[in-house]
């Protein structure tokens, strides 16, 4: 061993940071253009059922969601414990989904219109009769494409 | 001549791309959607429209209490038993007389074959739970994947996803998976 400790008094050289901003400035393109940014707030409690026969959702500028759940405990006193319909950044009721609809429509290319999906994207525990509501609305909408959004269930 | 300009100390290069990143992780989400697609019934444009007559041999009733509890044809099931009790449904193997008609129809790539008249009716109650709701639509549309799969296995040895259009097309026309989704009744009460 002693041959190794001839320099010991000698200090050990510095490991050179000059890469590092390339390194973290790679993970900054990944994390660019591997994500979507975040278009709303959640307010309502949403975890999604899972299903096996599920399809990807392709064309995300082409979907508007619909959020309903429980609210988050912070607008448990002005909203209650009862399932909500979130739209956009707000509580809403079903009466207002045809001027949702109309606005998400009017925000659109007019070619791609009639392309428009509308995400369900429900919690799991919500009781059917608000879903029942808010497709009658759709239909009046005549926004007719819809998706049940869902987890994929773990094998 | 001119002197040397000092150079930039850019060990704070790091830091902004740090930043950034961090900035970019919380703000964004990496989240493919994923869900059942279906596609919703036009609201009728004149008020009375005739059903139309479908005889009960033909209607697979499926209907869901507010306690998630599934009647098929008048038989309690579990949610494990839908997709086979559709599938024979729509094929009426042994041509039962409480099981669909068929009629003989032409497709393409099969020639004259025998399709099934059956038609798939879903109610649910006000109060029925949407994760039920959506272990139905589930089952049922993989009793219609399985039933695709099947017919391609036979005719290509290929699952059906594999096919092209056309093939696809001629596919889904011999085994037609119509789903109803009834008006909904309000069976449980005020909810």
């Amino acid at each position: 061993m002693g041959k190794f400790k001839k320099g010991g008094s000698k200090e050990l050289p510095e490991i050179s940071t000059a890469s590092l901003p390339d390194i973290v400035f790679m993970l900054l393109f990944f994390f660019m253009v591997s994500t979507t940014m975040r278009e709303v707030e959640l307010n309502v409690d949403v975890m999604v059922p899972s299903a096996k026969e599920i399809v990807k959702l392709e064309k995300k500028d082409l979907v508007s969601n619909i959020y309903v759940g429980i609210p988050m405990r912070k607008f448990a006193k002005t909203m209650g414990t009862e399932p909500q319909i979130q739209l956009n950044d707000q509580f809403s009721t079903v009466d207002d989904i045809q001027a949702f609809i109309a606005a998400e429509r009017e925000a659109r290319k007019e070619e791609l219109r009639n392309k428009l999906t509308t995400s369900l994207k429900v919690d799991q525990y919500t009781k059917m009769g608000i879903i029942i509501d808010i497709k009658q609305e759709l239909r009046k909408a005549s926004s007719l494409k819809l998706n049940y959004s869902t987890r994929e269930t773990a094998e | 001549m001119a002197r040397k300009t000092p150079e930039i100390n850019s060990s704070s290069m790091a830091d902004i791309a740090f930043l950034l990143l961090i900035f970019f992780l919380v703000s964004t989400t990496m989240d493919i959607d994923t869900g059942i697609y279906k596609k919703l019934p036009p609201i009728p444009e004149e008020e009375e429209i005739d059903a139309p007559k479908v005889k009960q041999r033909n209607v697979l009733a499926i209907l869901v209490n507010r306690n998630d509890d599934l009647l098929v044809n008048g038989e309690v099931l579990s949610i494990s038993q839908l997709r086979e009790k559709t599938k024979e449904f729509i094929l009426n193997p042994l041509n039962s007389a409480d099981l669909p008609e068929k009629k003989l129809t032409t497709i393409p790539y099969f020639g004259d074959v025998m399709v099934s008249k059956g038609l798939v009716s879903l109610q649910n109650d006000r109060g029925t739970s949407y994760e039920m709701y959506i272990k139905v639509q589930d089952e049922l549309a993989a009793a219609s994947r399985e039933l695709k799969d099947e017919k391609a296995m036979q005719k290509w040895n290929m699952k059906y996803e594999d096919l092209d259009e056309d093939q696809q097309n001629a596919v889904r026309d011999y085994v037609p998976m119509q789903i109803s989704e009834a008006e909904p009744k309000n069976v449980g009460g005020k909810k």
